[in-house]
């Protein structure tokens, strides 16, 4: 493992064309794996790990991952969230075993060894010995073996963490337009609506590609074509921060005129003028945002996804399971102050998105046809040209240009080369 | 009324066969049927355990209507992307859990098998319904079911109902 990016001596930018070319093995290859653990997940990035209103009260935990690294998210006496290593100073053990809960502190089962819940050790069983014998060596310092305490940082209610102490502040990695658009769904106090969990057997890549790709949401999913959800011929943007490492895709329902849609996606099999609903309550929503915006995935790299389709919200947080294989964990909310009837259209609304989502289910599906085409190959890659093929913002929605902003953003933290 | 005073034998016979009949229209892909087995202001709902223990709103399928179990199967058919794949369910024995005139509440276990075109076949939802069985018409329908799902990584995705 070296210290810096390895050079891309098959560099992703060659010839046969304008556009970038990502080779498939960056997909299955467990040398990139390890080495996006290292650079990335505990390197110089910043994680999501919850929303603060999931761990509202002190004491309240939740463990998850960055990465493949097992983590807890906490609640303080004092109100400050805090994220720490969920692993035990003492002999590696998972210190927190649940999903989440309330404790007052937070004890591994093993040996009872004892860590407040910023993650300071404060008890050892044993520790002066029994009757005169065994116990700890004099010199043994509580101060030097709480968990392993990382970098903290919430804006508009999300928490974030990194292991890096020299990542850049959080407003900063994210820039400021992501800041808004985070800002702009968290804009009042939100009550979480439940978790769905889906395991996608492909690499995480494939999904940060997904939905930074707004040319595929009206090929792939027919629900957003033919009722109009989402259209490539609506109003709307693809716009990156100014590292482009990150992606906000938007559009407009209702932007777009139906008679030109016949003719742009003439016989496509997404635009089915013919499939009709028996229960139309499903799409009877109400408008939220004064902006008319009525779609927001906003991609965060490096394991973030803020969306708004309809009046559906949610964070879909990537959690890596070795290079082919992902979990994607979906935590829906409303707001607090929603009525009846709102809570009743988000609840209509949730078949849209979800791991059985109408809409969603279908990128499970896409990811792994990709994996499943790609098992061992070296050599080949993909081809991403729409739009130009670089990372650049489009104020239309027939572009990858995100896309290539990820693969950007990956080549400076990664890298394309391989050591062997 | 199915029969007079039914005795709870005869209930959970009824009820035992409306859910081995509900498994069969899936595991044959005969969906288009499936509906049928439901009242039209019918509720039916998969949800995970995790969320249904905490009162918590988000299921992966949730439809109040006839309607939208019709939708759901159309979509199927016509609208969505999914791997090929089909479903065996075991079933447990249903348990008749209360009757208050012509509705039966009813607990049934449940395990979907799924095999894929490659032929492997893994446990695919594991969980239990919890039933409200309308015996009031010709045939016993399902007011409400609810599918509480223990296996809580859905398997790449899950568009048939459980």
């Amino acid at each position: 493992m070296t210290d810096t990016a390895l050079p891309d001596e098959n560099t992703s930018r060659t010839a046969n064309g304008t556009g970038r070319r990502i080779p498939y093995r960056v997909f299955t290859d467990p040398e990139y794996h390890a080495r996006e653990q290292e650079k990335i997940f505990q390197g110089e990035a910043w994680s999501f790990v919850a929303l603060e209103a999931e761990v509202p009260e002190a004491g309240d935990f939740k463990s998850t991952f960055i990465g493949e690294t097992p983590v807890i998210v906490t609640r303080a006496a004092d109100g400050a969230v805090h994220v720490v290593v969920n692993r035990c100073a003492h002999r590696g053990a998972l210190v927190c075993r649940e999903l989440r809960g309330n404790r007052p502190n937070l004890e591994c089962v093993y040996h009872q060894w004892a860590y407040d819940l910023a993650g300071n050790l404060i008890g050892v069983p044993f520790r002066r010995g029994l009757k005169g014998q065994g116990g700890m060596p004099g010199d043994f310092d509580m101060k030097q073996h709480g968990l392993k305490q990382l970098r903290v940082g919430i804006v508009g209610g999300l928490v974030f963490a990194s292991f890096s102490q020299s990542v850049v502040p959080l407003n900063d990695f994210l820039g400021p337009l992501v800041v808004e658009h985070i800002e702009r769904i968290m804009h009042k106090p939100i009550k979480v609506l439940g978790d769905q969990r889906q395991y996608v057997h492909g690499n995480w890549k494939l999904y940060a590609e997904n939905t930074r790709d707004p040319y595929h949401a009206s090929l792939l999913h027919l629900f957003h074509n033919t009722f109009g959800l989402y259209r490539s011929t609506q109003t709307g943007k693809a716009l990156m921060d100014s590292e482009k490492r990150h992606s906000l895709l938007y559009s407009i329902a209702a932007s777009n005129d139906d008679a030109a849609d016949k003719q742009a996606y003439g016989d496509s099999r997404t635009f089915d003028t013919e499939f009709k609903l028996q229960d139309m309550s499903l799409l009877k929503g109400r408008q939220e945002f004064d902006d008319g915006i009525t779609l927001v995935i906003l991609a965060v790299f490096p394991n973030l996804v803020l969306q708004q389709i309809q009046n559906t919200l949610a964070v879909r947080q990537i959690v890596p399971k070795g290079q082919e294989a992902f979990e994607l964990v979906w935590t829906h909310f409303g707001y607090a102050d929603d009525d009846a009837e709102m809570q009743a259209i988000r609840r209509k609304q949730t078949n849209l998105i979800g791991p059985a989502g109408l809409i969603s289910m279908e990128d499970g599906e896409a990811v792994e046809i990709v994996q499943n085409a790609i098992v061992g190959e070296q050599q080949a890659t993909s081809f991403i040209a729409m739009g130009g093929g670089r990372a650049e913002d489009a104020d239309h929605l027939v572009t990858e240009g995100a896309i290539v902003g990820f693969w950007d953003s990956y080549e400076k933290l990664v890298g394309f080369g391989t050591a062997r | 009324m199915l029969l007079d005073t039914p005795s709870r034998y005869e209930l959970q016979q009824l009820t035992s066969e409306l859910n081995a009949l509900y498994a069969e229209l899936i595991d044959d892909d005969r969906l288009e049927e499936w509906p049928e087995l439901f009242v039209s202001d019918c509720v039916y709902t998969v949800i995970s355990r995790e969320n249904f223990e905490r009162n918590m709103d988000s299921a992966a399928i949730y439809c109040d209507s006839r309607g939208m179990l019709v939708d759901r199967i159309v979509s199927l058919r016509k609208a969505n992307i999914f791997p090929v794949h089909a479903y065996r369910h075991i079933l447990g024995p249903t348990r008749m859990v209360s009757t208050t005139g012509a509705l039966a509440k009813t607990q049934t276990n449940y395990a979907v098998l799924m095999t894929r075109t490659d032929g492997h076949t893994t446990i695919y939802n594991s969980g239990k319904y919890i039933d409200e069985i309308d015996l009031s018409g010709e045939r016993p329908l399902f007011r409400s079911k609810i599918a509480v799902f223990d296996t809580n990584l859905i398997d790449t995705m899950m568009v048939r109902p459980i």
